[in-house]
Parts: C-alpha cells; sequence; structure tokens
C-alpha cells in the first residue's frame, strides 16, 4: 500500500460513522462512503497536496449526500423503514438508554444544513473554519446555524417542539 | 466580576462549548458564566449534546470495514497489473476490427489516417481509465509540458484550452506512434468524463483533411490531417457533442 492509499483510508472509520449519521442504514451509508471514496479516488489528482484532506474527503460526501436527498426528497423511503431496519449500533442503545434513541429520532427532525453542522462540530470536532470549508458556506453561517440548530434540538429533545412530521402521520 | 465591559456574544457562547474559543477571551467568558445561570446551562446543554452523539455513532469506529470500503483502489486497473494487460489485448483486438471497418467504409483514405485513429482510440482506452497517473505532466505545469512534447514532436505544438465546453486539461504524456513519437493530453469534466486528444506527427505529408469520424463500442473518435500533425480526439461522447469539441479545437490550433 503506498502513501496515498494510507492517507485516505486512515479516514475511512470516520467517514463511516458520519454516513451513519446522514441515513442510518448501515448498508446505504456504506454506499454513500464508497461514492464518496470512489470518487476521491478519481479525483485525487485535483487535491492540493498539503491541504486538509478530511476536509476534502467529508466535502464530497457532504455534494454527494446533497444530490441524493435532492433526487430522493419526491420519495421519502427513510420515513418508512421499519424502526428495528435501522442499524443503530446497540451496544450504544444498552449502554446509554433512551437518551441515545431520542437523539436518532430528534436529528431527523432537524433541518439538514443544520443537522450537517451539529455532526461535524460535536461528533467530527472539527473546527469552525473547516466546517465551513467542507459545507462551502461563510464561517458566520456555520455559527448561526450551530447556534439554531443546538437549541432547536435541545428543544426537540425536551419535548417543547415535537416533531410535526411525525405527529400528522 | 474582573471584567465589567465584557456582554458574553452568541458565537463566543458556542466556542466556549466546543473549546474553539480564542484564549484571550477564555478569562473574561468564564467570569461572566459564573454570574449568569442561565448560559451555564446552556453550554451543559449543548456539551451533552456532543456527548450523547459520541456514545450514538462512535461504536461505528469500531465496527470492522467491510472490504468494499478497504480497498477502493482494486477496482482501479493500476492496482491489478494483469486486468490491464487484459485490457490492452482487448483493445488491441477493438482497435483491430476498427482498423479494418474503417478500411472497408472509407476506401481510398489513406492508412496513414487510420492508423492515427486505431492508435488513437487504443491510447484513450488505456490511459483514461487510469485513477492514479492519468498523464505524466500535469496541466499545473503546462509550459513545460508544451515544450517538452514540442521538443519530442519536433514541431512547436499548442495546447487547446476546452474550458468553454466544460472540460479542464488534466496534462499529458508521451507516447510512441507509429511514426516516432506522439502526444496526448488529457482532459476531463467536472463529472469526471474524460477526453483525449491524440497528437502525432504526419511523416511531413503536409496533406490536410477533412474531419473523419468512427466509434467502436462507447468510444467516438474525430480525426484529421493538419500540417505537420495528426489529430484524434476519442471520448465517450455522442457524436454531436463530440464534433462540437473538436470544432472547438480545430480552431484553437488555427486561430
Amino acid at each position: 500500500m503506498n502513501e496515498t492509499d494510507r492517507l485516505i483510508e486512515e479516514h475511512i472509520p470516520r467517514l463511516r460513522r458520519y454516513a451513519r449519521s446522514l441515513v442510518w442504514e448501515r448498508g446505504r451509508a456504506d454506499d454513500l462512503v464508497q461514492d464518496t471514496l470512489e470518487r476521491a479516488w478519481g479525483r485525487f489528482h485535483l487535491w492540493r497536496r498539503g491541504s486538509d484532506l478530511r476536509a476534502w474527503l467529508f466535502s464530497i460526501m457532504h455534494n454527494i449526500h446533497a444530490n441524493d436527498v435532492r433526487a430522493n426528497c419526491a420519495t421519502p423511503a427513510q420515513q418508512s423503514l421499519d424502526e428495528n431496519e435501522l442499524d443503530i449500533p446497540v451496544r450504544a442503545t444498552q449502554e446509554y438508554g433512551l437518551e441515545v434513541r431520542d437523539m436518532q429520532a430528534a436529528l431527523d427532525c432537524l433541518p439538514v444544513e443544520q443537522r450537517e453542522i451539529l455532526l461535524l462540530v460535536g461528533l467530527e470536532e472539527m473546527r469552525y473554519e473547516e466546517v465551513a470549508k467542507v459545507l462551502n458556506v461563510p464561517v458566520g453561517t456555520v455559527m448561526s446555524r450551530l447556534s439554531r440548530g443546538r437549541e432547536h434540538l435541545h428543544q426537540i429533545m425536551a419535548g417543547k417542539a415535537m416533531p410535526e412530521l411525525r405527529v400528522m402521520k | 466580576m474582573s471584567n465589567t465591559t465584557y456582554t458574553l456574544t452568541e458565537a463566543d457562547l458556542q466556542a466556549y462549548t466546543d473549546g474553539q474559543l480564542d484564549p484571550l477571551r477564555l478569562a473574561a467568558v468564564e467570569a461572566w458564566l459564573a454570574n449568569h445561570r442561565d448560559d451555564t446551562e446552556r453550554v451543559a446543554t449543548y456539551r451533552q449534546q456532543n456527548a450523547t452523539l459520541h456514545a450514538l455513532l462512535d461504536p461505528v469506529l469500531n465496527e470492522a470495514i467491510p472490504q468494499r470500503l478497504t480497498r477502493p483502489q482494486r477496482k482501479t486497473w493500476n492496482s491489478f497489473p494483469q486486468l490491464r494487460y487484459a485490457a490492452v489485448a482487448v483493445w488491441l483486438v477493438i482497435g483491430g476490427t476498427l482498423g479494418w471497418f474503417m478500411h472497408g467504409a472509407q476506401e481510398g483514405h489513406s492508412a496513414a489516417a487510420m492508423t492515427l485513429a486505431h492508435q488513437a482510440v487504443l491510447a484513450h482506452a488505456i490511459y483514461t481509465p487510469e485513477v492514479r497517473h492519468p498523464v505524466e505532466v500535469g496541466a499545473d505545469q503546462e509550459a513545460h509540458l508544451t515544450a517538452w512534447l514540442s521538443k519530442r514532436l519536433g514541431s512547436p505544438l499548442k495546447v487547446p484550452h476546452l474550458g468553454a465546453t466544460g472540460f479542464e486539461l488534466v496534462g499529458g504524456r508521451l507516447l510512441p506512434g507509429s511514426n516516432g513519437p506522439a502526444a496526448q493530453f488529457m482532459y476531463q469534466d467536472a463529472r469526471g468524463q474524460r477526453l483525449t486528444l491524440y497528437v502525432r506527427t504526419d511523416n511531413g505529408s503536409n496533406q490536410e483533411t477533412a474531419f473523419r469520424y468512427a466509434r467502436e463500442k462507447n468510444i467516438g473518435v474525430f480525426y484529421w490531417i493538419d500540417g505537420p500533425f495528426g489529430y484524434a480526439l476519442s471520448g465517450d461522447l455522442e457524436k454531436p457533442e463530440l464534433l462540437r469539441v473538436a470544432q472547438l479545437v480545430y480552431q484553437q490550433l488555427n486561430p
């Protein structure tokens, strides 16, 4: 395995974690990772050596996912999935109980642009400037979406803002 | 309260939560929080959110990585040399068939022009799937690329810019041609679709020809002879689209 292979492979576990947080179901999440890796390999010559490889890979995943969401929004297959089919790591729900389950449901209720930022900051622990690069938005936008997203998530989890989509169904 | 002039901003509250606060303001923020319970609670809530996200999703980091992800390069031809040789063999056969068809279809057309298209399609098929080494010299060294290939082909070459059609130069490489060295320039669009322009010296015949077209499987090729060079533009595009690019190449070479 050469240096380039190793560089990209180092990021696979994190790419899988982020993908899972976007689509939950393991097979579909790994499809997203695979699409991301294939595009990254195909365009590796376009990556500027010395620039942030993680931000580059995450921005590829963000773009592919954004396209998938646009393509699928007419037929939201995700909503019809039985909860048992979702691949939440079992250990997590056993150890941490209900709050973790609630978090998953609450994330689904957030607008995708808030959700992505909460995950990139809270889970990936990216710096705000890095998030701005990944999502191709100004840092000020990252900050305001982060602030709104966190408050929104808090209200959902505290039961103050019952997700209307679910109630209507 | 040591700092009475500071008022906590929303951005500082978020940055403090995430450990991204400018250290110069750390003392001021902590002093503020010591006296503002609601903000302290928000920080605690948001940190709890981060912890819950980790609890929910960190187990993914410890899962075995599926084989299909650990070896994405398996899909590229680079790591499977035998595939690549097989592909060359296949393309030699296809190339031969192409040459034969063209021979039948275009009687009177010079054998030289036929081998031009033949070699160009072959080179296209071999190098466009290349992931890590599609070119020898990249577009970032375009001046060097042009000078080098001009020197090797023995006549000044121009590299067309096809940005107007969405294709950007990736770079180029030197290839063996039937009359000596040949050059291949590779272009790629935003979708990753690739075109190649194959250029070789035409052995001083100095004739000119119209655009001619051939197609084998997915790959179309427009080829022509102009002055000292023979050109062939190959790509997996519909004929009208490829023609549009070929015309742009021609215009750029003959301003």
